[in-house]
């Protein structure tokens, strides 16, 4: 039972992350970017290759999966951003794919759809931390949340995070007022996308293998859920709805009911979730901080 | 076989191919003209109506191949299509309408969401297995000149003609067709003009839906009907909708069309390997975006303060 939660709370971390850069790129640029899968995919397989195939160390491979996500990050969002939001979702959504499709398909490297097994477990200062000791990648994973959570909060609070917002309300006005809105567009993009590039390379560490199957459509979705069932633009918020988002999905297990309740069900619950706050509370549980934001984006009336 | 017998062919395979394509984008299309919106669950929607054919047809169609299979089939059709048209307004109406004033990614992310219940729901239902759709008639491939084309083939082409022209005319000639096109210029003023425009955006979606469980229906044939068939089907369908315009009814058309050709010709003439096929949709997304983003039969739409 223990065990059970610390699970939870593990992938909690791992999925924290992840919603994290969402959060800047959705809750803060009010981009609809549905590819944290990829990029949680890319991030996975650099630790994976480089530890398993090059015998490269754990914490050299950390920011090498970061500066690798960011770089595919750069290259998605190079050509998309420039556009409206709506072909983002969709170009996104593509890239995910295609991801994956690689992932699939370049056997020599990838090792198709058996995926990449055996990585070395890690140690801290001579601590063991594995899937076996728990309460050890717990703090770890922990300490990449509250780093994540530091650098990003700081980030959106400082003139690149009121720039950030200036887009998310009204384009047009931030470019007039100075702001290269592409610019800023993808950075937030490429800073979104390492962050989950890091939280891939610890869930690698933490499964010991990566497989393709692993990063489907799915997870970018439970990432979108957490940020919009927390509240967007608000990073405590989105780690709370990690926490939810996980919670449910691990329920039918943690209460014994997991062969009376189909897989299909926390996955139908995800999407009523994504329905009932659009229509009911679009600001999420929490709701966006209120600091610099008169008049929260979803209040506007939006009228055309 | 010549290179031309085999140009032909894939010719062939690239327009039914894009003929399905068109279909389906022709419901993203419409649907964005109107409300400026992707529907992501267009694409479930298929794959919804697909099964409701799919059941139809199993519980009408006799053992022997004849007249009455192919009648069966288009009465299945029919039924997808009205289910899955019934569908599309209910989505709009629960899903969507009490959206209409909120910000552009709030309707987005509530049809990620009815997308996910969709295909979940049928999964859940009715298993994760893909069921095989009976050929209602003999599908022995004909051999005309080297080229070989299966009656399915013959049957797509015509479906996606008839389908593709009586829109066509739907829009352009009838009284619905004209409050449909003021709707999606001006919303507002046509309201003024006295245009239901509630109504008239049911019906677009009810037009849309029915056009994608069609698609969905021809296409089970080969494909076979499972809960997640209408995803990358669905995806490769608004870029191709993208390419030509998207809001652009004959825009659609060109994008299948094209789009079906492009990924048929790139696998078979440039190589590229049969399993990176759905790539190339994407990659010509990002090509158009960069070049035409207005796409190939788009207008330039200035944005306003």
């Amino acid at each position: 039972m223990l065990n059970f939660i610390l699970l939870i709370l593990i992938y909690t971390g791992i999925y924290a992350l992840m919603a994290i850069g969402q959060n800047l790129i959705t809750g803060y640029v009010g981009l609809l970017s549905l590819t944290q899968a990829g990029f949680f995919a890319i991030g996975s397989y650099v630790t994976a290759i480089l530890s398993v195939t090059y015998g490269i160390d754990f914490w050299i491979t950390i920011p090498l999966a970061a500066i690798v996500a960011g770089f595919f990050g750069l290259v998605i969002g190079l050509p998309t951003l420039r556009l409206k939001g709506d072909y983002l979702a969709i170009a996104t959504l593509g890239f995910g794919e295609i991801v994956r499709n690689i992932l699939n398909n370049w056997d020599k490297v990838t090792n198709g759809p058996m995926g990449i097994q055996r990585i070395p477990m890690i140690s801290v200062f001579g601590v063991r931390v594995s899937p076996y000791e728990k309460w050890g990648f717990l703090v770890l994973v922990w300490l990449f949340v509250l780093v994540g959570y530091l650098l990003f909060e700081r980030l959106a609070k400082s003139r690149i995070g009121r720039a950030l917002e200036a887009i998310r309300e009204d384009e047009i006005a931030a470019s007039s007022m100075g702001i290269n809105t592409t610019r800023y567009k993808v950075w937030a993009f490429v800073f979104g996308a390492a962050i989950a590039g890091v939280a891939g390379s610890l869930q690698a560490e933490f499964i010991l293998s990566v497989t393709p199957g692993a990063f489907t459509f799915m997870v970018s979705i439970m990432v979108l859920c957490m940020v919009v069932l927390g509240g967007m633009g608000n990073f405590k918020a989105v780690i709370l709805g990690a926490f939810l988002i996980q919670f449910i999905s691990y329920f039918p297990q943690l209460v014994g009911l997991s062969n009376v309740i189909p897989p299909q069900f926390k996955q139908v619950l995800f999407g009523l979730i994504l329905v009932i706050m659009m229509i009911w509370r679009p600001q999420g549980i929490l709701g966006r901080e209120k600091r610099n934001a008169p008049g929260s984006f979803f209040r506007k009336g939006g009228r055309s | 076989m010549g290179s031309s017998a085999e140009f032909f062919q894939h010719l062939m395979n690239g327009m039914t191919l894009g003929g399905i394509y068109a279909l389906i984008a022709l419901g993203y299309t419409m649907v964005y003209g109107i409300l400026k919106f992707i529907n992501f669950a267009h694409g479930d929607i298929l794959m919804v109506g697909s099964y409701i054919g799919l059941f139809t047809f199993d519980a009408i169609r006799g053992q022997t191949l004849g007249p009455w299979t192919i009648v069966a089939f288009f009465i299945a059709m029919l039924a997808g299509m009205l289910f899955s048209a019934g569908l599309g307004m209910a989505i709009e109406r629960i899903a969507y309408k009490p959206l209409r004033k909120a910000t552009r990614l709030a309707p987005l992310l509530s049809a990620i969401g009815v997308s996910f219940i969709l295909s979940n729901m049928a999964a859940w239902m009715w298993g994760t297995k893909s069921r095989k759709l009976e050929y209602p008639f003999d599908n022995t491939p004909l051999h005309i000149g080297g080229v070989s084309i299966t009656p399915h083939q013959i049957l797509i082409l015509i479906v996606v003609i008839v389908m593709m022209v009586s829109l066509k005319l739907f829009v352009d000639k009838s009284r619905i067709g004209k409050a449909m096109r003021a709707t999606s210029l001006d919303q507002d003023t046509a309201k003024l003009m006295g245009i239901k425009a509630d109504r008239i955006i049911a019906i677009t979606f009810a037009i849309g839906s029915a056009l994608a469980a069609t698609a969905g229906f021809l296409i089970a044939l080969e494909i076979k009907v499972y809960p997640s068939m209408g995803t990358m089907t669905g995806l490769k369908a608004f870029v191709a909708a993208v390419v030509g315009g998207i809001g652009n009814i004959s825009g659609a058309m060109l994008g299948g069309i094209l789009l079906g050709l492009l990924e048929t010709f790139g696998v078979a003439l440039l190589g590229i390997p049969y399993g990176l096929r759905d790539t190339i949709a994407f990659v010509a997304l990002i090509i158009i975006l960069l070049v035409k983003p207005e796409g190939l039969l788009g207008k330039v739409e200035k944005e306003k303060v």
